[in-house]
């Protein structure tokens, strides 16, 4: 009975590990989400080049007509390119994920996902048909 | 010679390392066999002093839960046919302090899951004459969903929000306070909706929505999650437009 | 009963969200490649003016600017909370992004309201 048991003495010393910094690389779910996250930035950039082109055309044809021929160089296609790619990335992300959030419920059952999903994209699809048909009546 | 395969198990004995350091088991391979049978299997034959938590072997007790390759699994359910050729790394739940070996510290989950009151809350209770509260099936599909969580917190060692922010409430107890809201019988929702809103409820979720993958009974945190932001929206312009309403 | 207007900036991250997941793509594709490109000859000045003269059309571009920056000032908020572990500046960075969204929905508005 004299000290032969020693048992692990009060209170354990738990193992605590730090979060790293560049815990969004440990798997690709995770550099997804960060990705998915980082379409912020070019929908903001987006919403700033729109807001740039309505200062254009609030200026008349001379400066609209600057603005038009700036977006011709080739720095800002591909950089515009690579923006579409990720503003896409955010449309598809955010259409697939939307039936988490938004429950539908019809005669007393959950809708399933991929109705909303659909439901979603034609939406996506009627709105682009719509501005290219606004666009191309002048 | 029978075919074998290599665990690399992590081990903390906070007597003898500072820090968790892995080990090499060789087990047996057999087709029917998950992870959790080879841990029994070292700690029958190999290694008595592994510790780690099981129970049931069926996917319903929770308790078996560790990261598998780096992933949240329940070792119960986790073949080690799907692992081939190995070695398949097994450590504790990550996120979670280590107390010893593969057995995590979940103390800081169940304040939480408490904090939500994940039972059903009654302004008032039916006298026993009227007999009990009825259901529709309807009703219950509601919440039917969220109700099948075996708090086996696979979702918090997927989450990277509750790894960085020590506060937050976390996936399961928040589908948990969702399944109590939705839930035709309860009243305490808005109970619920005060205290999930503040700092570590459910604003501090991004959706990573890692939660809802490694679910092994297909709960969907990250979807109730979700929900119950819409609905605490959806409240806020209600209390917005109509002061007068309800409290 | 709402403490505080996390609901509100949320409700403005989700229809910000939407808004940009809807017209964006198409939005970004004309003005960014095709106009650019010569694929698509882009519309001339007075006929955009003439839209921009409706009130609907005016609505119509103020959404498309101010929600998706309030989108993007939430999300990028929690970006940089979680990304690189700085929550200890909240208020610097609520005060950047939101004002900086704000900035660009009174821009725009005025923007907007001056054409006419």
């Amino acid at each position: 009975m004299t000290g032969q048991n020693r048992h692990t003495p009060y209170h354990p010393r738990w193992y605590r590990r730090r979060v790293s910094v560049w815990w969004w690389l440990q798997s690709w779910p995770y550099a997804k989400f960060v990705l998915r996250e980082l379409t912020s930035l070019f929908v903001a950039y987006y919403a700033l080049v729109t807001l740039w082109k309505l200062r254009a055309l609030a200026a008349g044809p001379q400066a609209y007509a600057g603005f038009l021929e700036r977006m011709r160089s080739p720095l800002l296609i591909v950089l515009n390119s690579v923006a579409l790619i990720f503003v896409l990335f955010h449309s598809i992300t955010w259409f697939n994920l939307a039936p988490k959030a938004m429950v539908v419920r019809l005669a007393g059952r959950r809708l399933p996902d991929w109705a909303v999903q659909s439901a979603n994209y034609l939406a996506w699809a009627i709105v682009s048909g719509v501005i290219v048909w606004v666009l191309r009546r002048g | 010679m029978a075919e074998t395969i290599t665990l690399s198990v992590a081990r903390y004995r906070p007597e003898i390392e500072p820090e968790p350091a892995f080990q090499d088991y060789r087990v047996p391979y057999r087709k029917d066999w998950v992870v959790l049978d080879a841990l029994n299997y070292i700690k029958d034959n190999l290694d008595g002093s592994l510790s780690f938590r099981w129970s049931c072997r069926m996917g319903v007790c929770g308790s078996c839960g560790m990261m598998v390759n780096g992933t949240p699994k329940l070792t119960c359910a986790a073949f080690l046919s799907d692992y081939l050729p190995g070695p398949i790394r097994v450590e504790p739940l990550q996120y979670f302090p280590v107390v010893r070996d593969l057995v995590v510290d979940i103390s800081d989950f169940l304040r939480k899951l408490h904090k939500v009151k994940p039972w059903i809350e009654r302004e008032e209770e039916k006298p026993l004459a009227e007999g009990e509260y009825r259901q529709t099936p309807e009703q219950l599909d509601r919440y039917k969903q969220f109700s099948m969580c075996i708090n086996c917190l696979l979702c918090y060692a997927a989450c990277p929000i509750y790894g960085l922010e020590g506060s937050f409430v976390g996936p399961a107890a928040i589908a948990l306070a969702q399944r109590y809201n939705l839930d035709s019988r309860d009243q305490g929702s808005r109970d619920r909706m005060e205290t999930l809103s503040e700092q570590g409820g459910m604003w501090e979720c991004t959706f990573v929505g890692e939660c809802t993958k490694v679910c092994p009974k297909k709960v969907d945190p990250a979807g109730a999650i979700q929900q119950y932001k819409v609905a605490t929206a959806t409240q806020w312009f209600k209390s917005l437009l109509m002061p007068w309403g309800s409290k | 009963m709402r403490k505080g207007i996390t609901p509100l900036l949320w409700a403005l991250f989700s229809a910000g969200g939407t808004v940009a997941a809807l017209f964006y793509p198409i939005h970004l594709f004309l003005t960014g490649v095709a106009f650019p490109l010569g694929w698509v000859n882009p519309p001339r000045h007075e006929t955009v003016l003439h839209w921009l003269r409706q009130p609907l059309f005016k609505i119509y571009f103020f959404v498309l600017i101010s929600l998706p920056l309030f989108h993007w000032a939430h999300r990028f908020r929690y970006t940089l909370y979680d990304g690189l572990q700085i929550k200890h500046l909240t208020v610097l960075i609520v005060v950047l992004c939101y004002g900086s969204a704000l900035l660009g929905t009174c821009l725009a508005a005025y923007t907007l309201w001056s054409i006419h």
